[in-house]
């Protein structure tokens, strides 16, 4: 199904409002609320095709120019079919960021979800086992927040010392 | 099923086998190559449960990208999947010039090509030799080794870098390129073939290598889909998509080649799609090569993105403006305020970057999508029900890399 059709179907499904599409070089997004985003992607698979999902991160658009929303995740999925390609995005806020989570549509999703997780503390609802994936357990800041230094908050020198006999 | 750290512990529910028993495999062990460790449970020598736990070489490459302009970045995608330095660095500036709506021209095209198809081969050889070493066939591996030399060679001629060439830059590339490296992809072209037929009469045929890949870690066209996988991996488990055919990028429409496939989605089946994948990049190689255009490597100046060449720097007032107007922290480039995801066919798979652009010419963003961190999740279904020796064989045919696996 085309880009064109999905949309269409999506409208009809959604109601105009709620799904805004824009474009920029070769890249279709459709932008939809967080209530509205597990439906708009299940609608997304099962019906107009788009199998897989190829990539799912996320943005914190902080000190972004006249950006409304703080965390912005995006959804790149794809038809593995004829190849097109669509973006779906959509935007959580603080002080509670969290959207549902993809988990149940494609299992692929886990590890970019904790992911996202791991770095903007955006919680993905329903995702069966959201822990950190590349920050140590202990770490408790959000490192890729805009409001997070790059050279960090010295939590690396708070770490408790263990010997190996502890490990 | 979901997979928790604390349950590896646990025998599995419904199961009432105290006699399981926990194994560290990794963080530092000969056959995980690099960083990473592998929780394993195991029922003598069956493994009931396998769970990855990463992170061990993070170093904050995505926040680094936030922090470093459009072309300091390359020297830092570079080290994440440094088997395939080249590879990386396509794919970022992919993303970039995508972003800035920059075209850059047919010589600069063909010289990526020719760069993208040698690190397939570089990384393919790599991924092919090192599973033979982990399985016990070290011939092979040295056989494959040997013309990995070649290709750093190519990449020293060009760059002046072997392991991390850092070559291509917004617009274009470090340097054009001159006869003697063009004899020199001649040479590698020619010669390679028969390097290639060496390992594969080393293996093929071999029957300790047959029998511990084959139905080792199936992967079935639904899973491939489901988890997300891409490149090789998928492409061995039947799902037909190469962005090269599907989203042609670079010159790869002008170039006459196949996308190799397979159905059985094994551990063999991977090796032999690498194997075949090198056959095609040769084809490739030896197209773009013969037939590589004149003129410039770089767009032109006035676009006013790309870094002037250093004759022109020093002796034309122009040149120096845009130098200046380019390397000066208070003005830089100009991206656009918008976003754009761009991917390639890295040699591991869908390597794509989300660059997000604020109008300075620091990204606001620079997400990456590494083929190892997605491939590596799939690492628990595949070794549910294998032995404990089979953990070397799906590793060395995933192959992950965990400088990209964590960056």
């Amino acid at each position: 199904m085309t880009y064109g059709e999905a949309v269409s179907r999506l409208k009809e499904r959604f109601g105009a409002d709620a799904i805004k599409t824009t474009e920029f070089r070769d890249n279709r997004r459709i932008h939809v609320g967080t209530d509205t985003v597990y439906a708009v992607l299940e609608c997304l698979k099962r019906d107009c095709g788009f199998d897989m999902l190829a990539e799912l991160s996320a943005a914190d658009y902080l000190h972004y120019p006249n950006a409304t929303d703080r965390y912005g995740i995006w959804y790149v999925l794809v038809n593995c079919n004829d190849g097109a390609r669509i973006v779906v995005k959509t935007f959580a806020n603080d002080p509670d960021p969290a959207v549902p989570s993809v988990y149940s549509l494609w299992r692929g999703a886990d590890w970019m979800e904790r992911e996202v997780y791991d770095m903007y503390g955006v919680v993905f609802e329903g995702h069966p086992d959201l822990r950190r994936i590349l920050m140590p357990d202990e770490f408790t800041a959000y490192p890729m927040r805009k409001d997070y230094p790059m050279r960090g908050r010295g939590e690396r020198h708070n770490f408790p010392i263990i010997t190996r006999a502890e490990s | 099923m979901p997979l928790v750290l604390a349950d590896a512990l646990a025998p599995p529910e419904g199961v009432d086998k105290d006699y399981l028993w926990t194994l560290n495999f990794g963080p530092q062990h000969p056959a995980t190559h690099t960083t990473l460790r592998l929780l394993l449970t195991l029922d003598g020598e069956t493994i009931v449960k396998a769970v990855p736990d990463i992170g061990y070489l993070h170093s904050g490459f995505e926040k680094l990208g936030e922090h470093l302009d459009f072309n300091q970045y390359v020297t830092i995608v570079d080290r994440m999947n440094y088997i395939s330095p080249v590879a990386n660095e396509i794919a970022w500036h992919h993303a970039a010039e995508k972003l800035f709506g920059i075209e850059i021209t047919p010589r600069c095209k063909y010289i990526r090509t020719i760069f993208a198809e040698l690190m397939r081969i570089h990384d393919h050889l790599l991924c092919c030799g090192a599973a033979a070493l982990d399985l016990g066939g070290f011939t092979a591996f040295l056989y494959a080794f040997n013309q990995r030399e070649k290709i750093y060679d190519i990449s020293e001629w060009a760059s002046g870098q072997r392991f991390h060439p850092s070559y291509t830059r917004l617009g274009g590339l470090m340097k054009d390129v001159d006869d003697e490296w063009i004899a020199k992809v001649r040479a590698f072209v020619r010669e390679f073939p028969k390097a290639w037929a060496d390992v594969v009469r080393l293996l093929n045929k071999n029957r300790i290598f047959i029998e511990r890949t084959k139905d080792i870690g199936v992967l079935s066209r639904e899973d491939a889909i489901d988890l997300s996988c891409t490149g090789p991996i998928a492409r061995a488990s039947g799902v037909v998509r190469d962005l090269r055919k599907d989203e042609p990028y670079l010159a790869y429409k002008d170039f006459d080649f196949k996308v190799v496939c397979a159905t059985a989605g094994d551990c063999l089946a991977r090796y032999l799609v690498r194997m075949d994948e090198m056959l095609e990049s040769i084809k490739i190689i030896h197209q773009a090569i013969e037939n590589l255009p004149p003129g410039p490597v770089s767009v032109d100046m006035d676009s006013k993105v790309v870094l002037t060449n250093q004759m022109s720097v020093y002796r034309s007032i122009e040149g120096l403006i845009q130098h200046f107007e380019l390397i000066m922290t208070n003005r830089k480039w100009q991206a656009p305020v918008d976003e754009v995801y761009g991917a390639v066919e890295s040699p591991n798979g869908e390597l794509g970057f989300y660059v997000v652009g604020d109008g300075t010419g620091v990204a606001y963003r620079a997400r990456t999508r590494p083929p190892s961190f997605i491939h590596f999740a799939i690492f628990p279904y595949l070794m549910v029900g294998h032995q404990l020796s089979d953990v070397v064989a799906v590793l060395g045919s995933l192959n992950i890399i965990a400088a990209e696996l964590d960056r």
